[in-house]
Order: C-alpha cells, then structure tokens, then sequence
C-alpha cells in the first residue's frame, strides 16, 4: 500500500472539481479576448445536393459590423480538412453541395451578434440535385462508398450457413446519435509573427487540429500551436470535426491579423426563407454517430449454438469519409460481441448520403456490431422458446472455440465470470420469474428483463495511433510538471496521469501539476480516443518519470557511495542508504550537482497488427469486459416505459482510480441508453436534420436514470497484458451496456405475443417504436 | 386612471452590488449581460433555448413583501425584465469563512462533475431546491433537475449530492434577506420604466391599468410574460424587437381566486405558481404541472403565455379546455370573456385584436371524471407528441356531459367533437369509450413530425380514453 496521498488505484476526485462547482472552471469560450478580437460565423448551404450557380455575398459583407467574409477562394493553403488524407473534405464550399448544412462561407465581424445576423444575408442560387439521406435509400440508389469496405472471413461462412439445422435472417435499423456535450465546437486564433498562429480549441486532437490549420493556411506545422485546457465534453465529437472550426478562425485570424472566435450557435434561423427555426450549427454542421442498416443471417442447432454468422454492415456514412472506414471497421470487430463464431463473413458498406459526415462516437462503430450479435442471440432465443442468457453462455468463447472473425485468439477471456457473477448477485433468475408472472396477468403495463454482455476491443484499429508522449519536469523545490498528449474532457486523465507520476516518484498528487495539453510540450500525438487516454499517456508518462528516477538514481549512488538498491523513493522521502531526505531536499541536491531533472517519456502498445486487406491480425492489445442487467415496465397502451433497475458489473482491470472509474461506468451505461431509447435523428423530405438542439433531440434527464442503478466494478479483475498498473481502458466499453435497457424493451413488447415472435426493434426505442411493435405483434 | 410616474433605468442587484442601466435593449439577454458585459463566466451558454439548464442563475423578486429565489435560463431571460429583482449567480456562492457552500461541497463530495459545463447551473437549481426542501426525496430532486442535462454522470451522483446536503450555519442569502428586501423595497415605486437601444424598447407598465394603456397607444408592442417563447425568437430566429410590453412583474396579473364554482387565474401567474392553487383545486392537474417543461420555465412561464401564443403544442389549453375554461380578454378598460378553444382560431391566429391582451382565466371546477395526460418521448422536459383533457359527467349509469381536448393533433387545442358526441347518453362502460376512441378518427387528421409519426399520435390519442376507462372505470360503476 503506498504512503502518499492519491497514488494510483486510490479514489480520488476529478482535479477540477472545486473549479467546476464555483464556475471557475475556463472553458475556451470563458477566455479572455485579445484587444480588437474578432467572431467569425459560418453561412451554410440550405439544399442536400446539387450545384452551386452563384453565390453573392455583398450584403453580408454590406451588412453593420462585418469586416470581411471567406470562401473556398481565400483559403491559401488547401483547402480539405480529410481527416485521413482523402482529400474528399473541402473546408468550404467550391461549387457543390452535398449535405443541407454545409458550411460555404465564414462571415468575420466586430461582434458574433453581427456576424450571426450577416450570415442570413447570403444570396446563394442553387442548381438542386436529387438527394439521399437514409441508408436504405444510398443502396437502392446505387451510391458509392465513402472509403473503401472491409470484409473478415473466417472459415466457410456459406458452406456452414447450408449446413446448419435452423438459420434465421433479418434485418435491424440502428439509428445514430449526436454527442450533444454540453459545450459546443468553438475555436479561439490569435495570429502570431511570421506566418505562425496560436488556436485554443475544445479539441480532442489537438495535434489534428495543429496538422489541418497547416495544411489549410499553407505553413509548416511548426508555425501553428493548438493548445485545450478541458473541454465541456467530447464523447468523440471533437475528434475530427474542430477541423473546421480551427481552420476557419485560424484563416480569418492570418486575413485580419486580430484574435478570431468562432462559436457555432446550436440552433440558427433562416429568416430570409422565413420558416420555422430549424437550424442547429454545431448539430448540422458536424457529424454524430453512424446509423447502420444490419442484414443478418445466423445459422445455429438446436441447442442454440452459433454455427455461422453472414453480416452487411452498411452505414450512413455522409458527404465525406471523414472516419468512416475505421468506424465502419470497427462494427465488424464488434460484430461477434463475446461469442464464438465457427464461420463467419462480415462485410461493411460504407455508404455515402447526403447528410452530415458522420464520425467517432464513444465505441466508433463497435456498439453498432455488438447490438447486432445482440439481436442474433434473441433470435435464437425466441426461435427455441429459450432464455436469451442461456443461449448467450452457450455462445461464449471459450465455450467452442477462441478465435475470432479477424483471427485475433481470445487470450484474457473473464466474460463467463462477469456473467455468473452479475446473474448471482443481481438475482436474476428468481427476477425473470417474477417478470414472466407479471405478464403472465396480461396487463396493461408489461415488464422485461435482459443480462447482456459487452467485450470491446482495445487499441486504435490504425495501429501507428498506439504511440504517445509525455514531457515531465522536476523543478528544483520539488514541484513536478506533467504534460502529455491527452486531454481533458470530463473523463477525469489528467487526475489520473498525475496519480501515475505521484506514484512513480513516491509524492502527494497535489506535487503534481498538468496543465493545458498543446502541440508545443508533445508533439504528433493521437486523439485522446478509442479509450487509450490512460493506457498510452499513462505509460509515456511512467516512462519520463523512470528515466528522470534513473538519473537520480544514478547520480545517488556516486555521490553517496551507496548501491542501486539502496536507493528508494517512498512517502515523500528518499532513502540512500540510512540517510532520509524529503523528496523537496533531495531534488535541490540533485539540480546543485546538474542531475537533468526534465525528460520526455514515450509509449507505443506491444504485440498488436493488423492487415486490412486479409482480415487478419491481432488489432487488440486486450479486451475489457462488463455485463448488465436491465428491468423495465412498457405501458402498451402508449409505448411509454421505465427502467425499472440495472445492475452492472465492470472490468477495468486494476484500477487507476476506482471513483472516477465508476463514474465512466455510469455516464457511458446512461449515454448508451440513451441512444437506444430516446434519441432520435430525424431528417425532414429536404434532407434537413430537425431534430437539432435539446428542445427536439432528447438525451436522458436525471429522472431517466435507473430508478434503481447499481454499478459494481470487478475489483478481482486486472489486466493480463502490462499496462499501466494493469489497468483497463474505461471511456468507451460500458456504453454498450445500455443494450440491456434495449433487449428488455424487445422482452416486453414480446410478451404480449406470448414471447413466440422476436419483436426485432429497431433503435432507437422511442415509445412510439415500442407502442407500434406491441400492436404488431398483437395482430 | 392616472397614468404612473416615468422611469428610464432598470435597476437590479447583481450578487452583492446594485446595477442601473438605462441602455437597455428589449431583446438584451441576461447570459449575455453576465458573460460579455460583466466578465461573469460561470454561468455556460449550452443551448440558448432554455433546455440544458446550464445558464441558471438564482433570480430573487418580492412577492408580497416575501423575497422568494427561483432558479431561471439566463439565456432567455430578458435583461430588461429584471427591474426590481436580485439575480444571484454561481460565482456568488458561497459558504461560511471561505469554504465552499454545502451544495457546492456535496457535489465535489460525491464527483458530480466530470466536464463540468453543466456543473454551475446544477449548482443552482439544488441550491434553489435546497434553500425549499433541504432533505429532498429522489423525486423532488429529479423533478427539481428537469431543466438540467448532464451528459457525462448519469446523474447518480448529483442525486445522491442533492440527498446528501449538510447545512453548515446559516445560508449566505438568508443572512442577507432583510438587507435585501429592504433594498427592493425601496425601489419598488410603481413607475413605468421605458429603456431602450438600439432601435429596441422594452416598456415594463406600473400596473395593469398602466399596460392597458400601453397597448392601446402601441397595439404593434410585443406583450412578454415569461419570455420562455419570445426568448427563442431572439437567440434563436435573431428577431427584432421594436417594442415590448413585459408584464411578468406585474402583481395585478398574479392573482388567484379560487372560489366554489371556480378558480380565476391571472394571465401573468407562472405554472410555479399555479401548480400549487389549480393542484389543490383540480386534483387531477397536479401530478400534470411536473410533466410541463423544466423547473427554470415552469418558474418563468405563465399560463396567460402559454394561450396568447397560440401555440397547437402548448401544453394547458387541452387540459383548460376540456375542463371548460374560459378567458378574459381586455382592450383598454373593457373587458369580454369567450371560451377559450374559440380563442385559437387557426395555426398561428387567434381571437385577439390589437392592443387587447389576455387578462385571467377562469377554470370552473366541474364534477365527474377527469384527467389530463401528456405523452412525449422523453416524460420529462419534453414538448407533447399528444396531451389531451378529458371530463366526464355520469347521472344515473349514463355519460351526461364529456369534453374531450387534444393538443397535437391538429393546427390548433381541439375538442373531439365526434368522440365526445358517442359519449354524451351512453352508459359510463367500456364500449362507450372503446366507441369514442373510434371516433376519435373521424375528429383529426394529426401530422408526421420529429416528434411522431401521424399513426402514432393518433393510435396514442385514441389508447388515451382507453386508458381513461381503465383508470376511472371501475370508480365510476360504483359511483353510477
């Protein structure tokens, strides 16, 4: 047990906490603007498709406050904010539109009021093109993929799909979601010397952020600083879509030579067509989780064994490729969810549409692959009158088999006793019982209750992600400065990095300051995504510190005279051999005898590969694991519901900080719920999105919550690979959790078809979903 | 009617000093005031439409001579509006010898924040709920966060911060209470304030008489209550607004008269403020208030808003009409009552001429059957896919009287005349109202929206006097 206080594993709060509760927390739209700032607003198109024959922009640039406007014209560098080099992502606008919402011009003025108020006076004459916005819709009109498809193959999918006893097929729409942080895209530039400008963004990448101004403004890299102190939440969001944001204050900045801001509104009239408010900048303009279309075909036995799996994944991808490719990846890794397929192929269809490019979403296309197995497993379970959990441990890997579609081996599987674990704990078969005799009185409401399990692959599917950095610096009064290249939207990182680095040189965490994260301290850094924020920081962090120990160590052992061994760092102190010192004095002696107290530690994930073009490889350092339990009430005469009660169990492996952990579990299982529930993106006949802003798009509220909500971690669990302390990664597999609410939902409605017809949902289950499945299932 | 004397400032306390303005826009917000204007970050801007709760700040206002705090959206609160009151803000807070307040301190005790943007206005609405209820159930603390999103928690730890509250001494603004109330005492001169900028007016009448006579002279003048709509126009549809009429602080409009026959509500008493009398008096409509909007609105909007507007969405005039509301509407010093469905007349039209307002409503208090319903996608803070009012009268076995109301079902709040044709003289029974639902059919003709589809609304409108069967039915046998 260590001696100093917030060491790694310890409960420790968020280390903004306070801030947070007296409003003192800055977000970068509370900075405090340069003199003769300025605020930059975007003009977006107002059709899905079709070609642009003239835009004249003279009465917004005509209109009071305005100083100058931007187009594709003016952009000196090029103009493609492609997160992955595509070039199919042009910043503005040149003579197509391809989404209702695309951004076409920037308006720059004294105030964003006037800016706001300019952007209504664009006269744009369109040449409209036929459009399409759903899924369905992209197949049948033949659209391209926005990336290039995958397809894993393991074994003869066909072959074992003819031979199988019972196959079912079917087909389930899963609708996307926004992210709806609380805090909207919003970028800060401040243009510099030379041809150097400084972006404050709420950006998860910002080194992205730092390689697209470049690479729009025409400049090095060298020339531009994106900095983020914490963001209002990113979920994904701001992975890639502050793109737009920075380039374009960061363009109107070098133009005007004054600060510029952009803050899209969450909603924006049209005044000048003269409709209904319809318009949500940051919801239209940027891109939110994939809805797919999943056709199915499972072939099993009588016992309710898998024996072959046929998939199509196909994906409203949007305008551009943006992230789709690995997004839409990852739905086939998820695809198998915690089941052994003995044949599989699974194919993804990365389908253009005009709507928004969609992008990464907590879980990047792995809840979308899990809910599918999900839905396969109820099949099954419907089609032989079965508990769907037993059908679930039948399917479990190791139960058959280890291997995986993409011929990953399952190496750390703990699924079996999570499940075990959670059905004891939670009583759930005396519960089930008690669900089946509530619907069995044939009331009005009608209850449902589902276990489901979540495995979820880490590490980024690129592989050349899974490497960070971190720059640690002693100062000479012992004080200790950490920057990695993580940041900081609510998650919690930066509380646990200084709980690594505390850890490591044996001091109180409150030693330990991380600041802002910027491309000036760690460069070329990766999204903090894909849940890596602690599994990578965190080692690069260790590994600034070990090298900064080691010197120490090193330089103490000459000038004591004393072994390596007979040097330790424990409880604020150091001992050298019988001598004490506090950590403050022995750090003074070091810098008086020019030990090099500063060091940049790096991190790349061993053992992973992975080759696209055959489907194999092992993509995952580790799986992390969890399981809940869902209780919900339906009423069947208005499609209504409650949930009832959940109770998860987690693994995240040794944890860092088991508070902030639970904390994770919690949000993402809502968040997930969420999704599958009351969520709902709805684009009108014109390919706009209405539902754009809280008023029209429903995230959970705190009434929503579990009326009962109990959340285990599993405190025996710890990582079978060497990462940071053992840890696992937290942010994005719980949210998959949420699936339980869903599959109890379906339970529900099944009862009022005596459970004989699975009642194959769509998601999201908004009550109008649920009421319409329980009067066809009533016939 | 003499006219009041004029004044050209508005002048409010901010936290702990006073504020005048006489610049002041009709359209001027109060997040934009405290952010651009006065530097004060800690209130977020999140949605500017009164959604996500981030904004809310503590707005203090005498009632009475009572000073009574209720947490409000700062992004559609008119500046303007707050002549008079006392807004206390999150960077205000704060507890004994410089700790932090005890709600501040519950909600770092049990990590209920995480991105913390909406952490200042969780803030405030507990400490608006605990400064009413300090041992709040679960309930109260999620109907007190209707008007707050969080999308990192979950919420499970801000309820249990909420639920786990300790008082440490006395409360900073309940120490400062007779201060305070003295100060808005002194400033309440019964004036008319006129300021302006801008081309935009904002005109707050010294009584009601006075905006009688406003809207006489000005019948263009935009007439705010709560601004929970007005408020859109302007952070969201960037409307003018030349001239407006606010009425929210007007006492006069504030009255409520509940007699045996029936209860008179003033145009300006916010649902805050009604849910309480009208829950007492018509039992059935209580649990109803919880389901309109979020605690910030309910304590901003009012029911005179929520007709004027005319709105085919808005969530009292189903539940008014059913029970047989009618409203008054005055011009000057004459007045005429007419009921209140014939007061919409189409989408976007209703019975009002210029320069006459919406000056009460009377609700009478029939006997029989009742209920008020709304469904939506969300239960709570969510706008009505349907709502609906249903009264039953029953003598003898046989249905004798039946109002039946939608809202979201047609351009307009709207009876089902055809439903409630099956109902009058038949047998109070399942068949009556299994026929009514039918009929329900030939009474609308709902639209698909973001919120539903037409099948839905209408299968929903139809399950609801079902369900009314289901609930009242087996009461009503007995009763028959």
């Amino acid at each position: 047990m260590s001696g100093v206080k917030g060491a790694a594993g310890q409960d420790l709060r968020h280390d903004s906490a306070i801030k947070q509760v007296m409003g003192r927390a800055d977000y970068t739209d509370d900075i405090a603007l340069p003199e003769g700032a300025l605020h930059a607003y975007l003009g977006l198109a107002q059709i899905a498709a079709g070609r642009i024959v003239s835009m004249d922009l003279s009465a917004v640039e005509a209109a009071p406050g305005v100083i100058g406007v931007l187009t594709a014209k003016d952009v000196p560098g090029v103009n493609d904010v492609s997160p992955t080099g595509r070039h199919d992502e042009p910043l503005l606008a040149e003579d197509r539109v391809e989404f209702h919402g695309q951004a076409l011009f920037a308006v720059v003025a004294e105030t964003r009021d006037a800016a706001r108020r300019a952007a209504e006076l664009a006269k744009v004459d369109y040449a409209p093109e036929a459009h399409v916005t759903d899924v369905a819709e992209a197949l049948a009109a033949d659209y391209p993929h926005v990336t290039e498809p995958l397809t894993l193959r393991r074994g003869d999918a066909a072959a074992a799909m003819a031979d199988a006893p019972k196959r079912i097929k079917g087909q389930m729409r899963v609708g996307g979601q926004d992210h709806m942080y609380l805090e909207g895209h919003i970028a800060l530039a401040i243009p510099g010397e030379d041809e150097t400008v400084e972006v404050w963004a709420s950006t998860q990448h910002p080194s992205e952020a730092q390689h697209m101004v470049a690479h729009v403004l025409g400049v090095p890299s060298n020339a531009v600083v994106v900095q983020v102190r914490r963001m209002g939440g990113g979920f994904g969001g701001k992975e890639s879509q502050m793109n737009l944001f920075c380039a374009v204050a960061a363009m109107a900045a070098k133009k005007w030579g004054a600060a510029v801001k952009i803050r899209p509104d969450r909603d924006q009239d049209m005044i000048a067509t003269g409709k209904r408010p319809d318009r949500d900048q940051d919801m239209i303009a940027t891109g939110k989780r994939h809805d797919f279309l999943v056709d199915y075909e499972v072939g099993f036995d009588e016992t309710g064994r898998i024996l072959a799996v046929d998939g199509e994944f196909a994906a409203r991808c949007g305008w551009s490729s943006d992230l789709s490719g690995p997004v839409t990846d990852r739905a086939l890794f998820h695809a198998d969810n915690a089941y052994y397929y003995p044949a599989a192929e699974l194919r993804s269809r990365p389908m253009k549409t005009n709507t928004v490019s969609n992008t990464a979403f907590r879980g990047f296309g792995g809840p979308q692959g899990v809910i599918a197995a999900e839905r396969m497993v109820e099949e099954i379970a419907y089609a032989l009158g079965r508990d769907p959990l037993d059908i679930r441990k039948a399917n479990f890997y190791g139960v058959h088999g280890d291997v995986t579609p993409y011929h990953q081996t399952v190496e750390d599987n703990i699924m079996p006793r999570v499940v075990e674990e959670l059905e004891a704990s939670a009583d759930y078969q005396a519960r089930r019982a008690a669900v089946l005799a509530h619907n069995a009185k044939g009331g009005v409401t009608r209850k449902g209750i589902a276990l489901t399990p979540v495995k979820f692959g880490i590490s980024f599917t690129a592989t050349w992600f899974n490497q960070a950095g971190a720059l640690v610096h002693v100062y000479n009064d012992g004080s200790i400065m950490l920057n990695h290249g993580g940041t900081e939207m609510g998650q919690g990182l930066n509380t646990k990095m200084a709980q690594v680095v505390a850890d490591a040189f044996q001091v109180d965490v409150d030693k330990v300051r991380i600041t802002k994260t910027t491309t000036e301290k760690v460069p070329n850094t990766s999204a903090t995504a894909a849940s890596s924020g602690s599994d990578l920081n965190g080692m690069a962090a260790l590994d600034a510190c070990a090298q900064i120990k080691a010197r120490l160590v090193s330089w103490a052992t000459e000038a004591w005279g004393v072994g390596e061994e007979a040097v330790r760092f424990a409880e604020n102190q150091v001992h050298v051999g019988d001598e004490v010192l506090p950590f403050a004095e022995f750090i003074k002696q070091a810098y008086m005898a020019r030990v090099h107290l500063s060091a940049a530690g790096f991190y790349k994930t061993p053992k992973i590969h992975w080759d696209r073009e055959t489907g194999q490889g092992r993509p995952f350092y580790y799986f992390a694991y969890g399981a809940a339990l869902a209780e919900v009430t339906i009423d069947t005469l208005t499609g209504e519901y409650e949930v009832d009660r959940v109770d998860v169990l987690h693994d995240v492996g040794r944890s860092l900080n088991p508070v902030l952990d639970k904390g994770q579990v919690e949000g993402a299982f809502v968040q997930g719920m969420g999704w599958l529930t009351t969520e709902e993106l709805w684009w009108d006949d014109e390919g706009r999105l209405r539902t754009h802003a809280p008023s029209t798009y429903k995230i959970p509220l705190a009434s929503d919550m579990p009326k009962e909500f109990n959340v285990r971690l599993a405190d025996w669990s710890e990582n079978a690979e060497r990462t940071i302390k053992r840890s696992k990664a937290v942010g994005e597999p719980p949210f998959m959790l949420g699936i339980s609410v869903f599959e109890a939902l379906s339970m529900a409605v099944a009862s009022v078809g005596d459970y004989r017809e699975c009642p194959r949902l769509d998601a999201p289950a908004t009550p109008e979903c649920v009421l319409m499945a329980v009067e066809r299932l009533r016939g | 009617m003499t006219r009041p004397p004029l004044r050209t400032h508005i002048r409010f306390r901010l936290n702990e000093r006073e504020v005048m303005r006489e610049a002041v826009a009709a359209s001027d917000t109060l997040l934009d005031f405290l952010r651009l204007e006065q530097r004060l970050t800690g209130s977020k801007e999140g949605c500017a439409e009164g959604d996500c709760g981030a904004c809310t700040v503590l707005v203090g206002r005498l009632v009475g001579d009572a000073l009574v705090y209720e947490p409000v959206n700062a992004c559609i609160r008119f500046l303007a509006s707050l002549d008079g009151c006392h807004v206390v803000t999150v960077e205000h807070l704060r507890g004994p010898e410089g700790a932090l307040h005890p709600v501040q301190q519950a909600m770092v005790d049990h990590h209920g924040s995480q991105c913390g943007f909406c952490t200042p206005g969780i803030v405030m609405a507990l400490y608006g709920l605990w400064m009413r209820v300090p041992h709040p159930t679960r309930r109260e603390v999620e109907v007190a966060l209707q008007g707050n999103l969080c999308r990192c928690t979950g919420y499970r730890p801000i309820i249990d911060a909420a639920m786990s509250i300790e008082a440490a001494g006395e409360d900073f603004l309940a120490a400062e209470r007779d201060t305070v109330t003295a100060e808005l005492m002194t400033w309440r001169d019964g004036a008319r304030v006129e300021v302006a900028r801008d081309g935009s007016r904002a005109v707050l009448p010294g009584d009601v008489d006075d905006l009688a006579a406003c809207l006489e002279a000005e019948p263009e003048a935009r007439v705010i209550a709560g601004a929970t709509d007005v408020g859109l126009w302007v952070t969201k549809h960037l409307r003018a607004l030349p001239v407006a009429v606010f009425v929210g602080h007007l006492e006069g409009l504030k009255q409520i008269e509940d007699g045996a026959e029936a209860i008179r509500i003033g145009a300006g008493v916010t649902y805050s403020e009604a849910e309480g009398a009208m829950g007492a008096a018509l039992p059935h409509l209580a649990p109803y208030f919880e389901r309109i909007a979020g605690w910030q609105v309910r304590n901003m909007g009012t029911i005179g808003g929520n007709i004027a507007n005319g709105s085919p969405i808005g969530d009292m005039p189903p539940v008014l009409i059913a029970l047989g509301a009618t409203i008054t509407l005055r011009k000057g010093a004459a007045r005429r009552e007419i009921a209140l469905e014939d007061f919409f007349v189409d989408y976007g039209k209703q019975d009002r001429a210029p320069g006459e307002f919406v000056e009460a409503i009377t609700v009478p208090k029939p006997g029989g059957f009742h209920a008020a319903y709304k469904v939506s996608k969300r239960r709570d803070e969510d706008i009505s896919t349907v709502a609906a009012g249903i009264h039953v009268a029953v003598e003898g076995g046989k249905i004798t009287a039946a109002r039946i109301a939608y809202g979201g079902m047609a351009a307009v709040p709207k009876r089902a005349a055809a439903a409630e044709a099956i109902l009058i003289g038949a047998p109070f029974g399942a068949a009556a109202f299994e026929a009514a639902a039918e009929a329900v059919a030939e009474d609308f003709a709902p639209l698909t929206d973001m919120r539903a589809s037409a099948e839905y609304r209408m299968r929903v409108a139809q399950n609801l006097l079902r369900r009314f069967w289901i609930e009242q039915g087996a009461d009503g046998e007995v009763a028959a």
